[in-house]
């Protein structure tokens, strides 16, 4: 099936990625400069191999200091216990009310396990199988609070209506979780997950949790052809493909205005072709790049009405057009349920 | 108040600290100026009051499974929180001063992580991170995560031990030159090696505190802590605690003031003593419902009293020693010893269930007019009892607002307490030494 063309508007986001920085100013920054330029979210990737600090802590610390940008650190799943995950992701969508993703990644490398020393190293293909059991778990956690579960009744004495509480009981192949999560629901119902999905593991992981897909190439023809097929595999598994955006990941360095008008003639073009739902750009120099970008790309989009030029809604899932997602635990009317 | 208390310039200084106020029924949620549990803004109010009042450090407890009692989640006290070290990474963008103190489980965490953890939230707000070290070796908490619940309880303080240990090999391993060393470690519990990722933080090591009570939970604080946080609050016992623990630093090379000891403590405050006294009933009222009567009987007793009026006579029926009704906090180990005084103390007085659970349980309270407050905590801390304090308010955000407007000047007027913040870092708030960098 061939997927309907993409219109307006389009999505943007860029990475932070960059040459060692451990100044949060530095970050503050950037995501401050990206949230003038009414970009959709910002991406911070994170490696235990690789000299960093921790992403999801730097854009913690990010939250406070911007109003509007959406915030998604990569996660590692694969040597960080997933209840700590599901609690780490969702207090940062409770500091920065309503912004935070997270974008799920392995670690197949022999020095990474042993920097922890647990478990041996493994294959993309097993590792990929527990991140999307870990992303599974992790909507359980966030589910396992209904919305209104805290009550404070006073002739009661009771702080939570513990039927709104949910055991996750789930059981996958290398962990098991009880539940529930020691953190409410967030703000989102469940903060954004951002999948990349330009490997054949992890877009297998995208078509059934991603609320974003990232496809690296810089061929509008390929970009549109793996969302189609992004789109026809989430259909598959009974999800609203509607509720997916794909977005090309592209590499971008600017060094002049003229630079960053051709950019924006390029997503442009790759609109027109209805190729993908937006852009996340990686950056070479993020601190030069994100400047251009903001000054020159970004007006061109919003004068062809490509771009908002303010931000309507508060959350990332209303940036993104996603809605909220309802509570797999909870039922209609409120009532007691049989379900679990 | 004397010239001489005034003036002096050499008087011991008091430390404070803020205690979010936590998923136990020192926090009264029902009061109608008690607000959200989880909202940034409640954290961030705390957070604010605290550095104006020149705080040392704010304070995060952590759980990792919701308690339970008889089979079912306890829904009495507030319950939920989020995760420490994310929420303390936002307060270090609206905090300058504070320190930023995360409690993080050395049995359900890695050493790797953890230590890059706190490495990042030292880098995040220029030196200001601690970390509480705890241990819970239960398998109740251990069903939310990989391992299970596969440590003994003796062996709970040799991981923690070595885990600290471990972290503080990392934090060491950059060399001079800005490059990260290989480092190896081949201990009993962890067997790792690699190259840490994150350079040397602010404060080399983030400040390490300490809460557990045992023997053993004492030796591993003299051993590596920086802070012990204590329940230990009464005049009496915190002196023998503070002696008992301050003579336990000696055997590792370590001076007293290495150490901070800092109990966990309440506070009311009344424009006259009789109005704070009548302020405290009514909190410890607020504190234990009758619903929260019956459950901490039923946490001694370990049975099922639900059918027992809470504004009647204490059950004749002895406690069950072997009970695991209770899940998710720390284990009662003298329930019969507890029992029996509870009823004496009631038969003594004529209190009800209600009225000996308010009598016997809550924190050390400090109760008076600001000046009386201020004198006592100074009394405390020139008397050899403690070093400080951690102020756990009853009201979220707002319950340390009075403490800070009126308590803190008092302190500061009494030469016990800073005016303005002397150095940037935790570590220099507390007056401890550098780390010896052994990169
Ligand atoms: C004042 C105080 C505060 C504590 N706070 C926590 C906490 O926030 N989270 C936790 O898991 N354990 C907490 N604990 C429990 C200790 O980490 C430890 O597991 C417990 O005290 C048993 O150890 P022990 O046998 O040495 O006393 C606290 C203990 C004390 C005394």
């Amino acid at each position: 099936m061939s997927a309907p063309l993409v219109r307006s508007p389009v999505h943007l986001a860029v990475s932070l990625d960059g040459a060692g920085r451990y100044d949060p100013g530095y970050f503050v920054e950037l995501a401050r400069l990206a949230e003038q330029g009414t970009l959709d979210f910002v991406t911070l990737g994170d490696s235990f191999a690789k000299p960093g600090l921790d992403a999801l802590a730097v854009l913690s610390r990010v939250a406070p200091a911007t109003g509007r940008i959406g915030l998604v650190p990569v996660v590692n799943t694969t040597h960080t216990e997933p209840f700590h995950v599901s609690s780490a992701v969702a207090t940062l969508d409770w500091v920065s009310r309503g912004r935070a993703g997270w974008s799920p990644e392995v670690s197949t490398s022999e020095a990474e396990a042993r920097l922890f020393g647990r478990r041996p190293a493994a294959r993309a293909a097993e590792l990929w199988h527990e991140a999307r059991e870990v992303a599974d778990v992790a909507a359980k956690l966030w589910d396992s609070w209904e919305d209104d579960a805290e009550i404070r009744d006073a002739p009661t004495g009771r702080f939570i209506d513990r039927d709104k509480l949910h055991y996750v009981d789930f059981e996958g192949r290398t962990f098991s979780v009880r539940g529930p999560a020691i953190v409410p629901r967030p703000p989102q119902g469940h903060p954004v997950t951002v999948v990349d999905a330009t490997a054949a593991e992890p877009r297998a992981a995208a078509v059934r949790h991603a609320d974003v897909a990232l496809v690296r190439t810089q061929d509008p023809l390929a970009a549109r052809t793996a969302r189609g097929e992004l789109r026809d595999r989430t259909r598959a598994h009974g999800r609203d493909p509607e509720r997916l955006r794909v977005l090309g990941s592209l590499p971008v360095a600017l060094s002049t205005t003229a630079d960053a008008v051709e950019l924006a003639g390029l997503i442009g073009d790759w609109h027109e072709e209805g190729a993908v739902d937006g852009f996340h750009l990686r950056l070479a120099d993020p601190e030069r790049d994100l400047a251009l970008l903001v000054k020159a790309t970004v007006p061109v989009l919003q004068h062809r009405c490509l771009l908002r030029r303010f931000y309507p809604g508060a959350t990332l899932r209303e940036h993104l057009g996603l809605a909220r997602p309802v509570n797999q635990y909870a039922t209609a009317g409120g009532g007691r349920h049989e379900r679990d | 108040m004397s010239a001489t208390e005034n003036t002096s310039a050499t008087k011991k200084q008091i430390h404070l600290a803020a205690h979010f106020p936590g998923v136990n029924n020192t926090t009264v949620w029902a009061d109608p100026r008690s607000r959200s549990q989880i909202d940034f803004s409640s954290f961030e109010h705390l957070a604010r009051t605290a550095e104006r009042g020149k705080f040392d450090f704010f304070f995060l407890a952590e759980g990792l499974r919701l308690r339970e009692h008889k089979g079912r989640i306890h829904d009495l006290d507030v319950v939920g929180r989020p995760e420490s070290i994310t929420l303390l990474s936002a307060l270090a963008a609206v905090t300058d001063w504070l320190g930023l103190a995360a409690t993080v489980n050395a049995t359900f965490n890695e050493p790797y992580e953890t230590a890059r953890r706190f490495a990042s939230l030292d880098h995040l707000s220029g030196g200001r991170a601690a970390w509480n070290v705890v241990t819970s070796p239960d398998a109740f908490t251990g069903e939310n995560f990989r391992r299970g619940g596969f440590l003994d309880r003796g062996d709970r303080y040799t991981r923690a031990a070595e885990f600290v240990a471990t972290a503080r090999e990392l934090w060491d391993s950059w060399g001079p030159d800005g490059v990260p060393r290989p480092f190896a470690h081949h201990g009993q519990h962890f067997s790792i090696e690699g190259k840490f990722g994150v350079p040397p933080s602010p404060q080399g090591h983030p400040v390490v505190i300490q809460a557990g009570d045992s023997g053993e939970g004492r030796e591993f604080a003299a051993a590596a802590a920086d802070v012990i946080f204590t329940r230990h609050g009464t005049l009496e016992a915190g002196r023998a605690f503070y002696a008992d623990v301050k003579g336990r630093l000696a055997q590792y090379g370590r001076e007293p003031d290495d150490l901070k000891i800092m109990p966990g403590v309440t506070f009311v405050l009344g424009d006259t003593a009789a109005e704070a006294q009548e302020k405290a009933a009514e909190i410890r009222h607020q504190q234990v419902s009758p619903q929260n009567a019956i459950l901490a009987l039923e946490q001694i007793w370990g049975r099922d009293l639900s059918a027992y009026d809470p504004d009647g006579p204490l059950p004749a029926v002895d406690p069950d020693p072997d009970s695991a009704l209770v899940q998710g906090r720390v284990k009662i180990t003298n329930a019969l010893e507890i029992a029996a005084k509870w009823r004496a103390l009631s038969e003594a007085k004529g209190l009800s269930i209600r009225q000996t659970v308010i009598e016997t349980t809550g924190r050390q309270s400090f109760i008076g007019t600001p000046e009386t407050v201020a004198a006592e905590l100074d009394a405390f801390v020139q008397g050899g009892a403690a070093d400080g304090f951690i102020l756990v308010p009853h009201l979220t955000p707002g319950g340390l607002d009075d403490f800070v407007d009126q308590v803190v000047p008092r302190l500061q007027e009494r030469g016990a307490f800073r005016t303005e913040y002397s150095g940037s870092t935790l570590r220099s708030h507390l007056g401890l030494r550098t780390p010896v960098w052994k990169g």
